[in-house]
């Protein structure tokens, strides 16, 4: 124990000396929930949008006033000739025009067809492509509305459960533990285990009575603290500077969390191993686990969009069973029984990277 | 029992065989040294009798524990200190100590005695970071750490490399106080001079021991005389030196050039003055550097005989 404690000690004064890194490990999720947050905002608010009513009856005035109600869009300027639409595409003042044809509602009302034609900037591809959809979803409405205007026999009613009003943030908390757990406990071991080793001090570890479990668990037990620290900070900013809401079992939720950053440090020390300098175990874990947990988990696109193969591929990154793990119990507040099989497959990941790199520790200099 | 003891051992790496197999024996109370140059395989051998490296052949045992099957054992009772500076640089003096008592699970306070000698010269500065030492300092602190859990032996590879003259002395007089209070010490060294320090030594070049032996007994290894000849000519006198017959082994030592001769000394002597009026010609007592230049010399030549 006094071996251990000595190890531990001297691990921390390694950490706290370097203040800078320090400073990033501490501040780096307090950052980054906040960038994630506020910044990265998927949501479409107040979109710029031009109207170019050739018509001017009635029924264009109501569609652009829906349009304009809905929220989504902001009126940026009315225009009279189609010159103007291209620059005002080029100028990025607005990300969607709306043509109505000349006697809109005449035609509508004699010849049953009238046209409107919806023009985006489609050099956000995504962002384009949601504007169209909501303007023509208005659109639509507005017609079955006009067409049963008292009695409407069908009626379309949608609701987003666990997350009403579709805030990114939600999706960010669980991702972002994901994140810094491989970057804090993956990497920081790594390179803290292989730096002994370059630097000639492993050498002089090894001569010592130390088994290597104590070697092992010394050098992690440091970045598991400052992982928690990281992971309390995280829950604490996401309920109460971006709202998000624990529905689960607050014990489940943390189990869950820590189980995975405990599978995130046997990963580091599995790096460590089969690597001989710390360049190697960084290069490891940045382009080898934190890419791939940021592209492949599901964190920011979804797993079902993908090609087949890579979905296959998914299946190996730890933190796509996490985030699945981790918004069940946070955002649907399911139970232990909903979960299991993601725990079970983190844990045995855990056990998995835990043996490999006992059995590959070297007592000795290679 | 023999503090160490060594058969056949062999240690090839991919492409360099590091030892040939080696055999010796240190004893109990010891100071026993190994002499060569760097790439001789000093380092290796040390890096097998700390359990450090398997041996690919051979056998070697220290304080009677077997170094491949008994690590654990060899681990509690020797004290290593490693060629290269092995301890942490942002860590101060007292926190390096403190972390490897821990370590070894000893008590500072109560082996105190052992490093007193030792760490009072670096006490003053024990809040120094270990990384802003000097070279010497960084060598009397790694000692320290070495001796803090007391060890029954101590292996020391190059402790002396990088460090001032005047530290050198000063931590060849600590080994031989520790020594007197009754620690094995082996000790590996690419200074010749400091050979003289070792109550025997081992040569070793090129994954072979030379010879082995005191070093008043290795000094005495040289047949025929040994001369010594100083000029300002020294490259020319070293070319004409090596076309005389009579001249075995020549070869340049500092500022002059070393020869054995075998024959009449007059007529040599005067050979050479004719060439060379300005020369001084004297006999010397070989060194064991001498020793060491000449028998690697025949070694190099048996391996491009054998290589052939």
């Amino acid at each position: 124990m006094k071996q251990f404690i000595g190890f531990f000690r001297k691990e921390f004064i390694h950490i706290i000396r370097d203040f800078r890194s320090l400073m990033i490990l501490l501040l780096m999720p307090v950052i980054m929930m906040l960038i994630f947050g506020y910044a990265i905002n998927m949501d479409i608010k107040n979109a710029g949008i031009a109207i170019m009513d050739m018509s001017g009856d009635d029924m264009t005035r109501e569609i652009s006033d829906k349009i304009l109600s809905s929220g989504y869009f902001e009126l940026n300027e009315v225009i009279s000739d189609q010159s103007r639409v291209e620059e005002l595409f080029k100028e990025g003042k607005v990300k969607e025009v709306l043509v109505f044809e000349q006697d809109f509602a005449r035609k509508y009302n004699s010849e049953g067809v009238a046209k409107v034609q919806i023009l985006a900037d489609a050099s956000d591809p995504n962002n384009a492509n949601m504007l169209v959809n909501y303007t023509n979803g208005i659109i639509a409405n507005y017609l079955i509305q006009k067409q049963f205007s008292e009695f409407l026999p069908l009626q379309v009613q949608s609701r987003f459960r666990y997350n009403e009003n579709l805030e990114s943030v939600y999706m960010f908390v669980p991702g972002l533990i994901a994140l810094l757990a491989m970057l804090i406990s993956t990497m920081m071991t790594s390179i803290s285990i292989t730096r002994e080793k370059e630097n000639g001090t492993m050498e002089a570890i090894l001569v010592s009575p130390l088994k290597p479990w104590q070697i092992v668990l010394g050098k992690v037990a440091p970045y598991a603290f400052i992982a928690l620290s990281n992971l309390i900070v995280i829950l604490l900013m996401g309920t109460f500077v971006f709202g998000v809401p624990y529905r689960g079992n607050l014990f489940l939720l943390l189990a869950v969390c820590i189980l995975f950053i405990l599978m995130a440090l046997s990963l580091g020390i599995l790096i460590s191993t089969i690597s001989s300098n710390q360049l190697m175990a960084m290069i490891i874990s940045m382009v080898g686990l934190l890419l791939p947990t940021i592209l492949l988990s599901g964190y920011i696109f979804p797993i079902e969009n993908m090609p087949d193969w890579l979905q296959y591929i998914s299946h190996i990154f730890p933190a796509r069973y996490f985030i699945t793990a981790l918004k069940a119990v946070m955002l649907k507040g399911l139970g232990f029984l909903y979960i299991w099989k993601e725990i079970l497959i983190i844990f045995g990941m855990m056990m998995l990277f835990l043996g490999v790199s006992i059995k590959k520790f070297k007592i000795r200099l290679a | 029992m023999f503090a160490v003891e060594a058969h056949n051992l062999v240690k090839k790496y991919k492409d360099v065989q590091a030892l040939n197999s080696l055999n010796f024996k240190i004893e109990q109370g010891e100071m026993y040294g190994f002499i060569g140059p760097d790439g001789a395989g000093k380092t290796s051998l040390f890096r097998i009798l700390t359990s450090l490296l398997i041996p690919n052949k051979g056998s070697a045992t220290v304080m009677g524990h077997d170094v491949v099957k008994d690590y654990r054992e060899i681990r509690k009772i020797s004290g290593y200190m490693p060629g290269r500076f092995s301890l942490y640089p942002d860590l101060s003096v007292e926190e390096n100590l403190q972390f490897f008592a821990s370590v070894f699970k000893a008590d500072i306070q109560e082996n105190y005695h052992l490093i007193k000698d030792i760490y009072s010269h670096i006490e003053p500065f024990k809040k120094r970071r270990a990384g802003k030492l000097s070279g010497g300092m960084k060598q009397k602190l790694a000692l320290s750490c070495a001796l803090i859990h007391k060890p029954e032996i101590l292996f020391l590879d190059e402790p002396t490399t990088g460090v001032d003259p005047v530290s050198r002395q000063e931590f060849w007089e600590m080994l031989g106080r520790l020594q007197k209070d009754g620690l094995t010490i082996v000790v590996s060294t690419p200074y010749m001079d400091e050979a003289s320090r070792c109550d025997r030594i081992a040569m070793i070049y090129r994954g072979d021991i030379l010879a082995e032996d005191t070093p008043e007994a290795i000094c005495n290894m040289v047949d025929g005389e040994l001369w010594s000849a100083a000029g300002a000519q020294g490259y020319n006198l070293l070319i004409f030196l090596r076309s005389c017959s009579e001249c075995v082994n020549v070869y340049p030592f500092g500022q002059e050039v070393h020869f054995q001769f075998h024959g009449d000394h007059e007529n040599m002597q005067e050979k050479v003055r004719e060439q060379f009026p300005d020369v001084i010609l004297r006999e010397i007592r070989p060194s064991v550097e001498d020793v060491f230049l000449n028998l690697s010399a025949d070694a190099a030549k048996e391996k491009e005989v054998l290589n052939g």
